[in-house]
């Protein structure tokens, strides 16, 4: 199967390049673009993201790039990748910031919670962490021993269906660590700083969606 | 099982990559993208790389450089030196960092640190803080690589950092620095158990039972070290090395693990 070339939506913060370096290392075809007529022209996406939920969503709204991400991914169901940050702005709104998510996802976006958390624990959680997968799917087909994978961030997600949930790690309490609903597809943690961990992410959700 | 990252921290000095030894000129160690192949190479935890003259020198941050760099890292990767803007923030992540290292601009450009934290958020942030020992006890925290004194004393800056929005402290003993004596786990204690954000041990590293006691002791949430994944041996050949998976899950994860259900 030949994989589709993927758009890298680029909302102008954060680490991008990381996400491409990593795609031509796998060798896919990838574009890093802020336009709004390429994103609604794309056939598989990703949403990389490091930086603050508000600021994002701000970004996405004044780069015009929300209504045709809306058209392209919620009505065309073309697969997405949200990364980190870029997963928590598929949700309805997170409580780092009072703006509003694409609310592609029913879930919300919380804070840790630092009652939950060990005193060895820090906040943000910031760390190579390993997964727990409670079946098979198509980005996780099966995790060894030695899977780890790196998470930088004080927030995660709430969803609403656990069903959603396709991974799960942990700090201080279970969370998760990677979704998967329909054509929208997010994991909290860095899959392009994960070194072959993380290639095997990307490289599925280039070739099997 | 509980992880620890594992960081080597690099230095750049004159477009090479130095070690020194307490905040010396250092001697030439390799060429950063070698360098920092190799390290790619052994999976490691983290990388941060730290160009020392910048801000000494009035110089801006390399993008270019970080840039090759980040090219060949797989891993997070750690920048500092020379940051005084937003801007220069916004373009070291751009070129594949994820976090930018402040140190003279948390004396120098506060406002920066708060409004690159509000930004790209906390964890983007990291407050490198080098601490020197009082003849008379207590400590002192430096900044423009160890030659001014911050009024403040390591704890104190380290809220003060956190309060502007730094999500992480490298914290750095210039005393220890390449001495291979062991991290000073009183000043690593101190501050780590001042602030709620992860504490980053730097400075005095000889082997991974340092790493744990960093850890136990002094209650660090990761390590860091130079001198020891540069060099090899009694004559300090340069080797650049990295334990194995297999040593730190034995040496250092397991033990953490065990002692935390203790």
């Amino acid at each position: 199967m030949t994989a589709s070339p993927i758009t890298i939506v680029d909302c102008q913060l954060g680490n991008i390049m990381s996400v491409q370096n990593m795609l031509r290392r796998l060798g896919f075809e990838s574009t890093v673009t802020s336009s709004p007529e390429r994103i609604a022209a794309a056939s598989k996406l990703i949403l990389p993201g490091v930086g603050a939920f508000g600021y994002a969503m701000n970004q996405l709204r004044k780069l015009g790039l929300e209504a045709p991400l809306q058209k392209r991914v919620a009505e065309d169901g073309v697969p997405v990748l949200g990364i980190c940050l870029g997963m928590q702005i598929l949700c309805r709104g997170s409580e780092e910031d009072d703006v509003k998510g694409l609310g592609w996802l029913p879930a919300d976006v919380v804070a840790f919670d630092s009652e939950r958390i060990e005193g060895h624990q820090r906040i943000p959680h910031m760390g190579w962490g390993e997964i727990e997968v409670p079946r098979p799917t198509r980005l996780f087909p099966a995790t060894s021993e030695d899977t780890r994978f790196y998470f930088t961030h004080a927030y995660h997600l709430s969803n609403d269906d656990e069903q959603d949930v396709v991974a799960w790690t942990t700090h201080g309490y279970a969370f998760p660590a990677a979704i998967e609903r329909g054509n929208i597809v997010g994991v909290q943690f860095h899959p392009e700083k994960s070194h072959r961990h993380g290639m095997e992410v990307l490289r599925n959700f280039a070739e099997k969606y | 099982m509980r992880r620890v990252r594992v960081i080597p921290t690099l230095l750049m000095r004159k477009g090479g990559l130095v070690k020194t030894v307490k905040f010396d000129r250092g001697v030439y160690v390799g060429d950063p993208i070698n360098t920092v192949k190799i390290f790619n190479d052994k999976e490691v935890d983290e990388l941060v790389v730290l160009d020392i003259d910048a801000t000494n020198e009035g110089r801006e941050p390399q993008i270019e450089r970080i840039r090759e760099i980040a090219g060949e890292c797989f891993m997070p990767l750690g920048y500092g030196g020379g940051v005084t803007t937003v801007d220069q923030m916004s373009r070291i992540m751009y070129a594949g960092a994820e976090k930018v290292i402040v140190n003279s601009a948390l004396a120098t450009h506060p406002a920066v640190v708060s409004e690159g934290a509000r930004r790209f958020g906390s964890q983007a942030i990291v407050a490198s803080i080098d601490v020197r020992k009082r003849f008379l006890g207590g400590y002192r925290s430096y900044t423009h690589g160890g030659t001014r004194r911050m009024p403040e004393d390591p704890v104190t800056a380290a809220r003060r950092a956190v309060e502007l929005g730094a999500g992480e402290i490298l914290l750095n003993s210039i005393d220890r620095d390449g001495t291979y004596e062991g991290y000073d786990l009183d000043v690593i204690r101190s501050v780590a158990s001042a602030v709620p954000v992860p504490v980053i041990a730097v400075g005095g590293a000889r082997n991974v039972g340092d790493f744990l006691q960093a850890v136990q002791t002094g209650k660090a949430s990761a390590v860091a070290a130079g001198s020891i994944f540069v060099f090899h041996g009694v004559h300090r050949a340069v080797l650049v090395n990295f334990p194995s998976p297999s040593l730190l899950k034995d040496q250092l994860f397991q033990p953490l693990t065990a002692g935390a259900s203790a």
